[in-house]
């Protein structure tokens, strides 16, 4: 069967990327297939790499209160390249009043800080796109 | 099988006392380790400590090795400086806040800035869509300061600023925001983190390739030794290496390393260590484990004494001595029941107290929600209050030097920060171990552990892991809006508008060509910011003469 794979992506210029690397991490440990772009990625440039990897899904690491330029953004050039059934999540420092409108976007999983990463892998496990096997 | 004549007194409480006694009421069942990893014994005594020299390893306050501190009256005399990191939106709010924290009892500034500003960008450059006045103050050009310091004497106070690959440009419109207000530049005092090596370890704020950056900081030291003589060059900072999931140990290894590896490229481009060395201050994080905190602070006091002396033959005693300020650990704070991180900052706080910090600052409450509010800043500061003025752990110098776990712990971090030195001198020093990504994996593997510690609750975070509570209450949180890009946006604009734009031009050639040659770049810099040159342009004009450094993405 084909491995989960997950783009782990840091948008913005901000480089405070432990957590990024911590989720990479434990998905890699928990059986996916992990890309992690690096630093300083636009949207463009997060979307690209989703693409070429084939990715089911997009975890946006943002601590720097950028996530309702960035986040929005990436969902309507997903939608542009036809990857709307890619399963975009978005990890950091993220007000409640936000979170609606970044679900209202089409995120969905927020994940805040001190969220367990076993949270994170069953999240991704059970909300992934169903994928049609080649035969 | 030991015989029993040869069993230590300790060894013999064990036998005696401690394994008849764990049978009936055992200990608990997890790893008693510090935060770090490091195991921890269930007593210290005398035994713990052979060959311990008190004159060698500690002696007295305000002599070599300096192990219970720089002065001789410890806080006696004075007491360390509550300095509030502060900023964010536009240069006017932030001056806002700081006449607050000053009115509140604030002895010193510090300036956040926000990302645009720390990575050289201006905010109409693609990367900033977001992030204008976010994560600190928005500085584009000199205009921006004078509004940051507006009403405020830079000729009395000192003022800290967190800021690292564009320094030497922040400075420079530091210093002709001072020249403009009358102050002599040979009095002004304060801080620049300019500590360019931890970005490539740790918080990724870098611009230009290690050894181009590695110039721009010995052609500050050679400046201020000149011209600004009582600024601290450089915070060497092992603070964001902590942030990034290190461990104690290596906070303390990386970042006395790093400071070595500033002080040999000082004195390879011809400086004399005693006229720059003095300058050269540190910064740590205080975290959670209580002891290993305080270990860390008296271990690094000791060591750099040691290596100032031993290694590079300082003669004056400024140069041997270790002054260091601390932030408790933002990493520590927790979303969850956020009233919990009053608690754990006032600790952290009174580690770095007890291990001598300098100058302190304690984060507020509501920081892993939002930057915080003016009311949690205030409690911030008040914490550190009721530490100085109530808790009486000033009223002695270094009260638990002589403790057997402290002295153990300090004499283990010492060795062990050796040991990380033999490593990356083995590598060819530090930007080269930087270059092989050595610190940069280490950080990684340490902060995986320690996630998974959490998640196997071997290490309990009170609210996260255990004594979870649901529904939880609300908080008000400080919310920035887009206003503050707006009216940057408008006001570079304006001011490409109306300033001497050939100047300008004229002013960041004379940039390039000294970044080219072997001139000090401080004085076109200094120049740029006169003419009204924005950060970004002026970054711009080093990124055409140097390039950009990428890493290599590693997991």
């Amino acid at each position: 069967m084909r491995k989960i794979r997950v783009v782990i992506a840091k948008p913005g210029l901000d480089g405070h990327d432990r957590g990024a690397k911590v989720i990479a991490r434990a998905l890699r440990d928990a059986g996916m297939e992990v890309i992690y772009t690096g630093l300083r990625q636009t949207p463009e440039q997060v979307v690209a790499a989703a693409l070429q990897e084939d990715a089911d899904a997009i975890g946006l690491s943002i601590l720097s209160g950028a996530h309702m330029h960035i986040c929005p953004r990436v969902m309507e050039l997903l939608k542009d390249k036809g990857l709307d059934d890619v399963l975009v999540m978005v990890g950091g420092i993220i007000p409640d009043v936000d979170i609606p409108k970044l679900q209202r976007a089409g995120i969905k999983g927020i994940f805040l800080p001190g969220t367990p990463m076993q949270d994170i892998v069953d999240f991704i496990n059970s909300n992934v796109r169903p994928r049609v096997e080649q035969v | 099988m030991k015989s029993v004549s040869t069993e230590t007194d300790k060894q013999r409480w064990k036998r005696e006392v401690v394994e008849p006694g764990v049978k009936k009421a055992p200990e608990r069942a997890i790893p008693f380790t510090t935060i770090s990893g490091r195991p921890i014994d269930r007593l210290y005594t005398p035994d713990d400590l052979p060959g311990f020299d008190y004159q060698r390893d500690l002696n007295y306050p305000g002599e070599f090795p300096y192990t219970r501190g720089i002065h001789p009256t410890g806080y006696r005399g004075k007491l360390w400086t509550m300095r509030q990191f502060a900023g964010f939106g536009t240069p006017e709010e932030t001056n806002d806040r700081y006449k607050t924290l000053l009115a509140a009892g604030g002895t010193g500034l510090s300036v956040a800035f926000d990302l645009p500003t720390l990575m050289g960008r201006d905010p109409d450059h693609e990367l900033s869509l977001g992030e204008v006045g976010k994560c600190g103050v928005s500085i584009v050009s000199l205009a921006d300061m004078e509004r940051l310091f507006e009403g405020i004497a830079l000729g009395d106070i000192t003022t800290s600023m967190t800021i690292n690959s564009p320094a030497p440009m922040i400075f420079a419109m530091y210093l002709v925001v001072a020249e403009k207000q009358g102050a002599d530049w040979k009095k002004l005092s304060g801080t620049i983190q300019n500590d360019i090596l931890k970005e490539f370890i740790a918080q990724k704020e870098y611009i230009y390739p290690p050894r181009e950056s590695m110039r721009l900081i010995t052609d500050i030291f050679a400046f201020c030794s000149k011209e600004v003589p009582r600024w601290n060059t450089v915070s060497v900072s092992g603070y964001h290496i902590r942030e990034a999931g290190s461990t104690a140990l290596q906070e303390l290894a990386f970042t006395l390393r790093d400071g070595i590896e500033y002080v040999q490229y000082g004195i390879d481009a011809g400086l004399d260590v005693d006229d720059f060395a003095p300058r050269i201050s540190f910064f740590f994080n205080s975290h959670s484990d209580f002891f290993e905190e305080i270990a860390k602070f008296r271990a690094a006091r000791r060591l750099w004494a040691e290596v100032m002396r031993d290694h590079f033959g300082a003669s004056g005693e400024r140069s041997w001595k270790l002054r260091f300020h601390t932030q408790t650990a933002g990493v520590s704070l927790t979303a969850q029941q956020p009233y919990n991180n009053v608690v754990r900052t006032a600790l952290q706080a009174l580690a770095a107290v007890l291990g001598g910090t300098n100058s302190l600052h304690t984060n507020s409450l509501d920081e892993a929600l939002a930057l915080p509010t003016a009311e949690a800043a205030t409690l911030a500061l008040r914490t550190q209050q009721v530490i100085a003025y109530e808790s009486g752990v000033t009223d002695t110098v270094d009260p638990l030097g002589g403790s057997y776990f402290l002295e153990r712990l300090t004499l283990d971090m010492e060795r062990g920060a050796r040991d990380y030195f033999a490593t990356i001198d083995r590598m060819g020093g530090m930007v080269e171990a930087i270059e092989e990504g050595y610190p940069q994996r280490e950080v990684a593997e340490a902060s995986y552990r320690f996630q998974q510690a959490v998640e196997k609750r071997d290490k309990i975070i009170v609210g996260v892991n255990d004594f979870v509570q649901e529904d939880e209450p609300r908080m008000p949180i400080l919310y920035i809006d887009e206003r503050t890009a707006e009216k940057q946006l408008a006001r570079l604009e304006g001011l490409k508008r109306t300033r001497d734009n050939d100047a300008v031009r004229r002013s960041l050639d004379a940039l390039r060509e000294a970044a080219r040659g072997r001139a000090n770049t401080m004085y076109p810099l200094l120049d740029c910011v006169r003419a009204y040159a924005t950060v970004g342009e002026m970054c711009d004009a080093l990124r055409d003469v140097w390039g950009e450094y990428e890493e290599v993405p590693l997991i």
